[in-house]
């Protein structure tokens, strides 16, 4: 690891403040991605920001419709949330699934969509339910959030502060996890919400994107047999030592059928 | 080299020491302050040996520095027992010989305590998945699963 300078930030203005003043420094929420980074040399901040001691990042409320998430809620407090298994039991499984349980005592939501992993799973819900992210800054649909591999519309010293979920009809997360890592090689986020069917898949291409092709076949019926015959292009999909391209397309089908099999 | 001063607590006792803001929380136990039961196995989040508490929750310790962990009350494999006498998981690796080489062991110990407060009842399932962390290279995993469930028996009377 390089060496680099350590702030904790007690506060969001304080947070942005370090960020703005420091362009080479890193926003650390959870650490789970952005150690194992520095430990492999492969990032080099002059300074590293450490957003997990900042309260008002964290927590979980329920308010009519809508779930809002704290940026700096660990993945365990999402799965054993009683109001997120109340309201979006999807997401709180997909919570209590992510790494293994030391990751999900470190990792947050935050750090999770903001690092925009290609095989991470929360990006899934947030497209698939239709969320939007809350920044220090602004509000950022779902839609708009992932703009490519490790990229999002994040501008350099903007931090997410939450994320507010509305509440499905239906909603259900298959994926199949890498061996080793529990890496998503491919995940399927299948909502029915206020605005007709939203199938989000991730792990399989360089950022979280909607399969327009079974969304247009489960409007019309929401049953796995609807699948049958769509099938997701392997154009553009990632190809690696843990699966090829054509495997990656193969296991949307299967997925998102699990998926709307599960949806009950 | 800049230096940080960090203090936390460490198996109840409270203790400062220098590191730099790059420390790993696991060197900072094992190098600085010589509490070397916490193992270093992968170094890159997957196998879990360096498993520690963290304000109770099981937390691997190579994935944390060690001034996030500052103000924190930590608890590694050396402050379970108490008193000379096992913790009861400890007690349930040795009955049910939990263990091949051992090296894998205190992290196992620290993420079976951690389980079993968020499931007091495990069955075989829960037990094996809620260790998915943790690897054993020497694949002792069906000791490691009946010692993890009598340990919380155990834990339970």
């Amino acid at each position: 690891m390089y060496e680099f300078s350590y702030h904790k930030a007690s506060s969001v203005a304080e947070a942005a403040g370090l960020i703005a003043s420091h362009p080479d420094a890193k926003l650390m929420s959870g650490g789970q991605t952005l150690i194992p980074t520095l430990k492999q040399r492969l990032a080099a901040p002059s300074d590293v920001i450490d957003l997990s001691k900042i309260a008002e990042l964290k927590g979980i409320k329920v308010a009519g419709n809508v779930v809002t998430i704290g940026a700096g809620t660990l993945h365990a407090e999402v799965a054993a949330s009683k109001d997120v298994q109340a309201a979006i039991p999807a997401l709180a499984a997909l919570a209590g699934n992510i790494g293994d349980a030391q990751v999900r005592n470190r990792g947050t939501l935050g750090g999770s969509i903001a690092n925009n992993d290609p095989a991470a799973d929360y990006p899934g819900a947030v497209v698939a339910l239709g969320a939007t992210v809350i920044t220090n800054k602004r509000r950022i649909a779902g839609d708009d959030f992932f703009t490519g591999m490790f990229e999002t519309a994040l501008e350099a010293d903007e931090i997410v502060t939450a994320v507010e979920f509305p509440k499905a009809e239906k909603a259900n997360y298959q994926k199949f996890p890498n061996p080793a890592s529990r890496y998503a090689m491919v995940g399927a986020f299948v909502a029915k919400t206020a605005s007709g069917v939203r199938v989000a898949i991730t792990g399989a291409g360089p950022t979280v994107f909607r399969w327009n092709d079974a969304e247009a076949a489960l409007s019309k019926s929401l049953t796995a047999a609807a699948l049958d015959g769509v099938k997701a292009s392997a154009d553009n999909l990632n190809s690696d030592i843990h699966a090829s391209a054509d495997y990656r397309a193969h296991l949307i089908g299967v997925l998102a059928k699990r998926a709307v099999v599960a949806l009950g | 080299m800049s230096s940080i001063t960090i203090s936390m607590s460490v198996n109840g006792k409270a203790v400062t020491a220098a590191a730099e803001p790059r420390t790993l929380l696991v060197e900072f136990l094992r190098e600085t302050l010589k509490l070397t039961g916490t193992h270093v196995g992968c170094d890159t989040s997957q196998c879990g040996a360096c498993v520690v508490h963290v304000d109770g929750k099981s937390v691997k310790s190579c994935t944390m520095l060690a001034a996030t962990a500052e103000g924190a009350a930590i608890t590694t494999i050396e402050g379970l027992a108490k008193d000379g006498e096992l913790h009861p998981m400890q007690a349930a690796f040795r009955e049910h010989h939990g263990l091949q080489c051992g090296f894998c062991t205190p992290g196992m110990v620290m993420s079976a305590v951690d389980l079993v407060s968020r499931h007091p009842n495990p069955d075989e399932h829960t037990v094996r998945e809620q260790l998915e962390g943790n690897i054993c290279r020497c694949t002792g995993y069906h000791n490691i699963v009946k010692a993890v469930i009598a340990g919380a028996a155990a834990m339970r009377s």
